[in-house]
């Protein structure tokens, strides 16, 4: 078997290291040792792919899952999944969770002295289309305090995991909101060297997907890596 | 025109709220052709303490060495059913366990084969992009001839080889220090 083609490495400074020591937990959790360099093989470059019926429409819409309508401000959040070369990624899973419009999550180790809200739960998912769109229609997530350091606040943001058509592909992100004063101080949000990269983090407001009297429109385009031309021998 | 990959996040601390409806500890029904295996393992910190917020995902060949994925152009055959995925979160203690088959050895670079592993990533609160690494299984005569475990070389290829227990398999996931497990530069 020849050498496989492999996926390309980020641009510099677009992708955080392991260790970013503002961020606290990373410090006992990145690791101390080099990573090892090794070749892209059959193993790498494939990946699993669902069969887009385990995801229901209702899935995406995070305001409907219960029996009331959750408390905040309904938005849309839209997108496209693509690589690096432009190309849409159709039929590719997309998670998401956050916290509700108080701020608060769903999860039993969420403490913050903010109200759960019943009528959310705070996670979605959807496929995208044959051009690699997705959309979500949830509650806009509220701030909500960390123990990072002191008074430490995390932006409004909403997790996002991504699957792409390989292993190599796969990537966990988070999407902000336009103007939250939070975002200069989020050491998460800073981690990342480059500025231009970071800001494409932050999701643009967006006319054609909001709803009249409903919900305002958020795009966020995901960009996943794109394959290497031609294989290399390392 | 070309774009630049989105930036990596952590997963944080509440991430079973978007991710356990597709947690998945069996990745192979009954039925499932191959020899079944149990894993076990921990995921620990630089301090040693069993990270309790830790995700782990499983992507694997058949038993016949072959993955279910048009990338995968080997004459060999697919096993209805069989995905080849699997996710699970450590518990309280930083343990973790799943259930699948042992899968064929699959091809490497420059008409090179690969002993049979799991290609893992492992996410947490903490870890701004995930870590990939392997797992190997103990007692193959196979893992000599690796390309990968033999770029690792002898000094760490083993924190990359499952060890016998009596019902299961032993892998752990060191984050840090002496033990540290061998993580892969894929250009994340």
């Amino acid at each position: 078997m020849n050498p496989v083609a492999g996926y390309r490495a980020p641009y510099p400074g677009t992708q955080p290291n392991h260790l970013h020591p503002p961020y606290v937990s990373s410090i006992k959790r990145a690791p101390s040792h080099r990573l090892v360099q090794v070749p892209y093989t059959l193993s790498e470059v494939t990946g699993p792919s669902f069969n887009p019926q385990i995801v229901s429409p209702a899935a995406s819409d995070l305001t409907r899952q219960h029996k009331g309508e959750p408390l905040g401000e309904r938005i849309v959040v839209s997108g496209r999944v693509l690589d690096e070369n432009s190309r849409p990624l159709p039929n590719t899973l997309v998670e998401i969770w956050q916290a509700n419009s108080a701020g608060r999550y769903q999860h039993e180790v969420d403490q913050h002295d903010a109200p759960l809200d019943p009528n959310f739960t705070g996670c979605g998912q959807a496929v995208t289309d044959s051009e690699g769109r997705y959309r979500f229609v949830t509650i806009r997530p509220g701030e909500y305090p960390w123990r990072n350091h002191y008074n430490a606040w995390r932006p409004a943001h909403i997790h996002f995991s991504i699957f792409g058509p390989a292993f190599a592909t796969r990537l966990v992100t988070q999407m902000f909101f336009p103007g939250d004063p939070l975002l200069p101080f989020d050491p998460i949000f800073n981690c990342t060297a480059d500025e231009k990269a970071r800001n494409r983090l932050i999701s643009v407001f967006d006319w054609e997907s909001t709803i009249p009297s409903q919900a305002l429109g958020y795009r966020f385009d995901i960009v996943l890596r794109g394959r290497d031309a031609t294989p290399m021998e390392e | 025109m070309s774009l630049q990959a989105t930036t990596s996040q952590t997963v944080g601390p509440f991430f079973k709220i978007g991710l356990q409806w597709l947690y998945r500890d069996n990745l192979a029904d009954e039925g499932v052709a191959g020899e079944r295996v149990i894993v076990r393992g921990r995921v620990v910190d630089g301090d040693g303490i069993g990270v309790p917020d830790a995700i782990v995902e499983i992507w694997q060949a058949n038993s016949q060495g072959k993955y279910a994925h048009p990338a995968d152009t080997q004459d060999k055959p697919l096993e209805p059913g069989f995905l080849g995925y699997g996710r699970v979160p450590t518990d309280n203690q930083g343990a973790f366990r799943f259930t699948t088959i042992k899968p064929g050895a699959v091809p490497g670079p420059s008409g090179t084969e690969q002993a049979p592993h799991l290609v893992i990533s492992v996410f947490m609160r903490g870890l701004l992009k995930r870590l990939t690494t392997r797992m190997y299984f103990p007692n193959d005569a196979r893992n000599a001839a690796d390309p990968i475990l033999n770029l690792v070389g002898p000094a760490r290829s083993a924190t990359l080889i499952a060890k016998s227990g009596t019902d299961s398999l032993e892998w752990n996931v060191v984050l840090q220090g002496t033990n540290e497990t061998v993580f892969f530069d894929l250009g994340l």
